[in-house]
């Protein structure tokens, strides 16, 4: 266990204390990429706050590689690398020296240190710009950067809070595999989202949390499955007067879950569409099948089952 | 985790913070001179060189008499050790504080948080001795009449030299941690000149006598016991404070800065 979060909660005191985290069960197992699904303000960035030391909690445990982080926030420092939402690299010092000096903090020698930030430069298709300062670096290469920095130190668990926020789709890609690439190296990794497609491209599994309360915790496909997200296959026919008929077969097969007949033809709700498309478009070429579009289940529709409400919202 | 290889963990971070600031200083090393150097340079070409030239005297120095050189040279200094603790530790830390954050990642080193905030202090001191330093030859070389040091208590100036530098820095920590990025050039009307001319910079506090509530109320200045300090051991031969009370006051100012500075730090980087 890598990550192991027991009854956390959070309050920020102020005249009006805001609750941040009401209760917080979870645990991320070694060589796992974790995400935090979960629309701002949910309490994703605290709870990483508190992992990786710089959020005291209110009350409940948390421990990194079998550290307190309350009693022992500096040992458990060793064991985190963090990646920040913000770009937070050294202005002072070039992008070599950035990982370097990293490197020194952790208590590598000059010479490992080096031979560390040339090797991640390398690894990160990041050599070229050794010499330059961040700000001098687009905002997908200052991310980079940051991967390579906050590994440097070769953590055991990689925090990342809101990886892609204000990247281009581009950067966005380059970071996915980046942080995929790290599975190799058996880092295992936490990252917060409010993006459902970079929550179930990258995660073994997923927690959904909202108002400080994980809702759902699971893989992403379980999660699909679990809560009833479907496949829902819009079917539009020429000639309607049959469809009823054909309604009725359908809902005899497995898998489906009902089929509901629309102004232009029927949807089709379905657990899976594997093996019920051909299926469907053989019962429907009578009728004439004009057109078929299918939606996957997605965490999206996840979320809005669990909270009724959509992520951006 | 045992002690022993804790603190080797925690003097090695120490050590990386520490190397990292020499990196980037050593890449302003010419901007660093300057900012030191400018305020002693011409402090003492106006008013021990050009104002003596001028006939009528030099209606400053009319309470030092001939030995305002004298009198300036642990003020200068002591405005130089007091000035380099704001600049290397109040500024960058407003502004690593500000919109950029890039104290997290040294935050985040494998050291309490408390002890990144005292390695700036101590960083900062090694800029205010370098900075006090300098003044000495300017000293000689620049008046019209050299004023030449006269230590003869060398422990004690080192003692005042680094207690000094370390109590700017502890300074610089205070207002770099409490006051907001945008503020801080206020700092420098509010803060920096005020404790500097009532610091016993340009006059020592013996020559207060005549003024007895000031002679009273620069007591809460930091400053008067770092000019005192470097008065008592660079030009003994002008009256001074007792060495027993210099020594006091600035253990006792460091340990409130210190404290207070280390308190805000820790407020505006853990939540």
């Amino acid at each position: 266990m890598i990550v192991a979060i027991e009854g956390l909660k959070k309050t920020y005191e102020g005249k009006q204390p805001v609750v941040a985290l009401a209760g917080i069960d979870l645990q991320v197992n070694q060589g796992e990429i974790f995400g935090l699904l979960g629309p701002n303000g949910a309490g994703k960035t605290t709870t990483i706050g508190i992992c990786t030391t710089r959020t005291l909690l209110t009350s409940g445990l948390v421990r990194i590689a079998g550290i307190d982080v309350v009693k022992h926030p500096a040992q458990a420092r060793k064991h985190i690398g963090v990646v920040p939402q913000f770009n937070t690299l050294d202005r002072s010092l070039t992008i070599y020296e950035n990982i370097y000096f990293h490197c020194r903090y952790f208590g590598l020698s000059h010479l490992s240190a080096k031979d560390r930030s040339n090797e991640l430069l390398n690894q990160f298709l990041l050599a070229e710009r050794a010499k330059a300062y961040p700000n001098q670096l687009s905002g997908g290469l200052a991310q980079r950067v940051q991967i390579a920095r906050a590994i440097a130190h070769r953590p055991t668990v990689l925090f990342l809070d809101e990886p892609s926020a204000g990247l281009d789709p581009q950067s966005r890609i380059a970071m996915w595999s980046a942080v995929s690439e790290l599975r190799k190296e058996g880092i295992t990794v936490v990252l917060t989202t409010h993006y459902m497609e970079e929550a179930d491209e990258l995660s073994d599994r997923v927690g959904i949390v909202d108002r400080g309360r994980m809702l759902a915790l699971d893989a992403p496909q379980k999660l699909k499955e679990r809560f009833g997200a479907q496949s829902v296959i819009d079917l539009k026919l020429r000639n309607l007067d049959g469809a009823e008929a054909i309604a009725s077969e359908l809902r005899q097969r497995d898998g489906v879950q009902s089929v509901e007949a629309t102004p232009e033809g029927l949807r089709v709700i379905a657990g899976s569409a594997d093996g019920l498309l051909p299926e469907i478009i053989q019962f429907c070429s009578r009728l004439g099948l004009r057109d078929i579009s299918i939606t996957e289940p997605s965490l999206e529709t996840v979320f809005i089952h669990l909270t009724g409400r959509d992520l951006r919202e | 985790m045992s002690s022993q290889t804790s603190g080797a963990m925690f003097l090695k971070a120490f050590a990386g913070l520490y190397l990292r600031d020499l990196r980037v200083l050593s890449r302003e090393l010419g901007p660093f001179v300057l900012r030191v150097g400018m305020q002693p340079l011409l402090f003492l070409f106006v008013f021990t060189s050009v104002m003596p030239h001028i006939s009528g005297g030099n209606p400053m120095a009319a309470g030092g008499g001939a030995a305002f050189g004298t009198i300036l040279l642990p003020g200068l200094m002591a405005v130089a050790i007091m000035f380099s603790g704001i600049a290397a530790v109040a500024l960058p830390l407003s502004s690593e504080f500000g919109i950029t954050r890039e104290i997290d990642d040294r935050v985040m080193c494998p050291l309490p948080v408390w002890a990144v905030a005292v390695e700036k202090v101590c960083f900062s001191a090694l800029q205010s001795i370098v900075a006090a330093l300098l003044v000495i030859p300017m000293a000689i070389l620049i008046p019209a009449k050299s004023v030449y040091p006269e230590i003869h208590n060398w422990l004690l100036f080192a003692v005042v030299l680094v207690m000094s530098s370390l109590l700017a820095g502890a300074l610089g920590l205070a207002i770099g941690s409490s006051v907001p990025p945008k503020n801080i050039g206020l700092i420098f009307s509010i803060i920096v000149v005020p404790i500097t001319f009532l610091g016993c910079v340009y006059y020592p506090w013996a020559g207060l006598k005549q003024i007895p509530w000031l002679k009273v109320a620069v007591l809460f200045n930091p400053i008067v016991y770092i000019s005192e300090g470097l008065r008592a051991s660079v030009t003994p031969s002008v009256g001074h404070m007792p060495i027993w009370a210099i020594l006091l006051a600035l253990v006792f100012f460091l340990v409130v800065l210190g404290r207070f500075g280390i308190r805000n730090f820790l407020r505006r980087v853990i939540s």
